[in-house]
């Protein structure tokens, strides 16, 4: 079971409140978190990764383990804490005012 | 007694404001969508409990949002807005060529025959339509695709189709602007476009008086004289008597010829209304004095309307999409402010009072007449 945390916008969008904790068949990958992310949440399609090019959204980050994983490729594995469920995957609206 | 219902997209949530026909007392529901920017929301004219609102954040990109009951609750439809084919390039502001982007939607307006079917005007500007409700959008890439496409180039609040009308006499004709490329009308339900701006004359392009290029504010119509129409452009108010086909310019004694918004009464089709901006960097009322114009003569000589809006220290803007008018027997008239004020008058412009006051700013502002 992996842990997702979501920024308080999306918590609201996708009607969930703290962590969602979700299932991810085969290699945990930024990929995979985030397409079984959005098959249970599809109203999240298109707020984290543009729904055409499926590259990550400029203002949004990747956080886990004091880690951050924007750059990395999306079909790298996540770190072993992430996948054993000890630590969340964290998804950040970059800080910025407004 | 009739109703009224304002729909109100501000930077940071929607708001609905009802009231009764005496327009005196208003309730106020919201925000909804709190935090995220709404840059429009509009009712279905056949079913006035389908109400669409556009919903975006530089954060998580785009939604669009559908209620059923008249904005009491939302459901997220669709959000997938992807170009016909390859988009290729527009013109950024140093002229240099730019990729065509998806960013927002502007301007949603629904069908006046099916309340599944509704257009979605974008940045960077093109039109969509979707006939299921918003599940799912099709390009209408005959807009973009018509020849003049690589010319566009964005204003300053980036390259968006922000007005779109659909002519009620004829199902196949469509109006749509863009910002800054000009006003284009197709006659085929949207397979063809033509740039409609003959007589549009602009100094801010090499060409002045260009096919297209021009920085069209904002397009408004009278339902029973759908070939007549007005415009708000970056400068000079102007007017169409035959479709687009041609425009001329009817400024008249206005202080400014600058402005975002314009509307035409509900029923008098000749009465025309405006608020004045000061430009080209400033964008606040004159004198710091909120002024409506009202023209009862369709254009060149205006009256100020004063009366209950501040005459002092008003330095808030009014955006493109922000007026709208209700279809009352006394025709009522609604705009919104960058300083979050809603002001109403159920008297034609005579008089305003504010319905609220201290919204986050509004960018858009729609009116529902409800039996």
């Amino acid at each position: 079971m992996i842990r997702v945390v979501l920024p308080p916008n999306l918590r609201s969008l996708a009607r969930v409140n703290g962590e969602v904790q979700i299932d991810v068949a085969g290699q945990v990958t930024q990929r995979a978190v985030l397409d079984a992310l959005e098959d249970r949440y599809p109203v999240l399609r298109g707020t984290i990764r543009d729904h055409v090019t499926q590259r990550r959204r400029p203002f949004v980050r990747f956080f886990a383990c004091e880690q951050d994983l924007s750059h990395e490729p999306p079909d790298t594995a996540l770190p072993h804490r992430v996948v054993e469920g000890d630590e969340p995957f964290l998804i950040v609206g970059a800080i910025a005012g407004g | 007694m009739s109703k009224v219902r304002v729909l109100v997209g501000t930077r940071k949530g929607a708001f609905v404001l009802t009231a009764d026909g005496k327009r005196d007392r208003w309730e106020v529901s919201g925000p909804h969508f709190p935090g995220w920017e709404i840059y429009h929301v509009k009712g279905s004219p056949v079913d006035p409990n389908r109400v669409y609102a556009s919903q975006c954040s530089s954060w998580f990109g785009q939604l669009i949002q559908v209620s059923n009951d008249g904005g009491k609750t939302w459901e997220a439809v669709g959000n997938k807005f992807a170009y016909d084919g390859v988009p290729g390039t527009h013109q950024w502001y140093d002229g240099t060529p730019h990729p065509w982007e998806f960013k927002r939607v502007w301007h949603l307006e629904p069908s006046l025959s099916d309340p599944n079917t509704v257009y979605a005007g974008i940045e960077d500007a093109a039109l969509f339509r979707s006939t299921d409700g918003g599940q799912n959008w099709e390009e209408l890439s005959g807009l973009r695709g018509h020849g003049s496409g690589p010319q566009w180039q964005p204003g300053a609040g980036g390259m968006c189709l922000h007005t779109i009308i659909l002519d009620p006499s004829n199902p196949r004709r469509i109006f749509i602007a863009i910002s800054s490329a000009g006003a284009f009308r197709t006659d085929d339900g949207g397979k063809t476009w033509r740039p409609i701006n003959r007589g549009l004359k602009s100094d801010y392009i090499p060409d002045p008086d260009a096919e297209v290029g021009h920085c069209v504010h904002r397009i408004a119509a009278h339902g029973s004289r759908p070939n007549v129409l007005f415009m708000q452009k970056h400068w000079d108010v102007m007017r169409s008597d035959n479709a687009g086909d041609t425009w001329h310019e009817v400024s008249g004694n206005l202080p400014t010829d600058f402005g975002f918004v314009i509307d035409v009464h509900a029923h008098e089709p000749e009465t025309i209304y405006v608020v004045p901006i000061k430009s080209d960097s400033e964008h606040y009322p004159p004198e710091g004095k909120l002024r409506v114009y009202r023209s009862r003569t369709g254009g060149n000589e205006w009256e100020p309307l004063t009366k209950g809006l501040p005459q002092s220290d008003c330095y808030v803007n009014v955006l493109r999409d922000a007026m709208a008018v209700d279809s009352l027997d006394s025709c009522g008239v609604y705009f919104g402010t960058t300083g979050g004020q809603v002001y109403a008058s159920s008297d034609a412009g005579d008089t305003w009072a504010p319905i609220v006051r201290d919204l986050p700013a509004v960018l858009s502002v729609e009116v529902q007449t409800l039996p």
